[in-house]
């Protein structure tokens, strides 16, 4: 009961704070939180939003569906020996740490514009995190566990089941976490650029037109959107952890 | 250098040397990806030539302002949230979930606010990087063993000393994590928000480039954009690891 008055008490500090800068700032550089959830409501019932959703989405999803399955892939081969995961930490760090963002024409230029290289652009945010989430999770497994499978004479398919997978899962949700957040910044940076769809498009096609609460709206509806899907992402690490 | 080192130095030059011989062979065509060797020579004709320099110089000094402005309140507010337990509790979630929301996408209302100059890229840059500082702040603060704080009390310090001499050199390495990651955001918010709309830096010079099919400043400027970031971001990686095993004594 405490965390959810907490909750709602956040809830009102932060629609507190925008009136306020809303109040400071002036009609034309911050719409109200009132005026932003009318135009937010006028856009969820025109069919062209829902497009521009529908595009992100897909984009979004194939990204993660990348992210996860390369991330965890990769972060295996490189986690089943000590030297290949010490050799390859600080260049998969080097790697997360770099504004990929000046990668893009790359991308770009080997995908075309479209689909594909908004999926590869998130794709490459998104893969990283998980990758060394991974890594670090099965160099970390106990060795104890390990010898214990040997003393059952566990087959492989056995040790990998009911061993290594319950050691590593909630480190590996904690990357995908990261890598789902991440994935989703990527694609979205990705239609900021070059594109003429989806929900990122809608936001700087809005900049070019001065159309503040459309810009307003659609951010309001991305972060809803991104932190429900980090809380029951959380929640579901949570339970994992127990 | 260790083992690893060695290898690792021997991967990513063998990998270099593949992608040249890919493009030299003309597997990868030169209108999708230069030779590195080509790149290297456009980056060293732009620097010698010097027509980038405003954008470079600019690029850097929005870099160095907010992250140190991100350091600087970010640091501020951790000590005054840590200072404040009902307020802290309160805002935990949000400072959980700040991360997961593409904070990015208020860029274009900076730029509706401050008009399309430094002043928006430094907000956006700040706005990406300042929770990091806040967060680490916050565990530095935390971790503080409390013997440290027993011992002070024993020495009967006054406020101001026992802040200096000792809750700051112990919540130090944390900081300096916290300063490590604000640095790091700050310059991907710099780089993307001068990518995406801007009129000067680096990230604009290279979205210039590729609008224009100028593949080679393109790929110079890219290259530079990636060394400056691997160098700065590895070397203060390096001193964290150091002054982490410092505190694991």
């Amino acid at each position: 009961m405490r965390r959810l008055g907490d909750f709602i008490l956040l809830v009102a500090g932060i629609v507190v704070a925008w009136q306020g800068l809303h109040w400071l700032a002036g009609d034309v550089a911050l719409t109200s939180p009132w005026r932003t959830l009318l135009r937010l409501g006028a856009l969820m019932q025109s069919e062209t939003f829902w497009g521009h959703v529908a595009e992100t989405g897909r984009a979004f999803a194939a990204a993660v569906a990348i992210s996860l399955a390369g991330g965890v892939g990769i972060g295996t081969l490189l986690g089943l020996s000590r030297t290949s995961a010490i050799v390859s930490e600080p260049v998969l760090l080097a790697l997360y740490s770099l504004p990929k963002v000046t990668l893009y024409p790359l991308v770009l230029l080997c995908f075309g514009l479209g689909i594909s290289a908004k999926i590869a652009f998130g794709a490459m945010h998104g893969l990283i995190p998980v990758a060394i989430f991974t890594m670090k999770a099965i160099l970390q497994i106990k060795p104890v566990y390990w010898r214990t499978a040997r003393a059952l004479r566990l087959t492989p398919r056995q040790v990998a089941l009911t061993v290594a997978l319950p050691a590593v899962l909630p480190e590996v949700l904690s990357g995908a976490r990261l890598g789902f957040s991440l994935s989703l910044l990527g694609v979205l940076i990705g239609e900021m650029f070059a594109s003429k769809r989806g929900l990122g498009f809608l936001i700087t096609n809005a900049m070019g037109l001065g159309d503040i609460a459309t810009i307003m709206a659609v951010a309001l509806f991305i972060s809803v959107f991104a932190i429900a899907a980090n809380a029951a992402l959380l929640a579901l690490e949570r339970t994992v952890h127990r | 250098m260790t083992r690893e080192g060695w290898i690792r130095l021997a991967v990513v030059a063998a990998l270099v040397a593949l992608l040249e011989a890919l493009c030299r062979g003309g597997v990868i065509p030169r209108t999708v990806l230069l030779a590195p060797s080509d790149m290297a020579v456009s980056l060293w004709q732009i620097l010698r030539e010097g027509q980038h320099n405003t954008d470079i110089v600019s690029t850097f000094r929005n870099v160095a302002l907010s992250s140190a402005l991100s350091v600087t309140l970010g640091f501020a507010l951790g000590v005054v949230i840590h200072a404040l337990p009902r307020l802290r509790a309160t805002i935990e979630p949000l400072l959980a979930s700040y991360y997961a929301v593409p904070t990015f996408m208020f860029y274009p209302v900076f730029i509706v606010v401050f008009g399309v100059n430094a002043a928006a890229i430094i907000a956006i840059a700040v706005l990406l990087s300042i929770v990091a500082m806040v967060t680490s702040t916050l565990t530095g603060l935390d971790r503080i063993p409390a013997v440290l704080r027993k011992t002070a009390r024993v020495y009967r310090m006054s406020f101001a000393k026992r802040a200096l001499l000792i809750d700051l050199p112990a919540a130090a390495p944390h900081l300096f994590t916290g300063a490590k990651l604000a640095f790091a955001y700050a310059f991907i918010g710099v780089i993307a928000s001068e990518f995406i709309l801007s009129g000067q830096g680096v990230g604009y010079a290279i979205a210039y480039a590729y609008n224009n099919f100028d593949n080679r400043t393109m790929y110079g400027l890219m290259l530079l954009v990636i060394l400056a970031a691997v160098t700065a971001n590895t070397a203060l990686d390096v001193i964290d690891r150091r002054l982490q095993t410092r505190l694991r004594r």
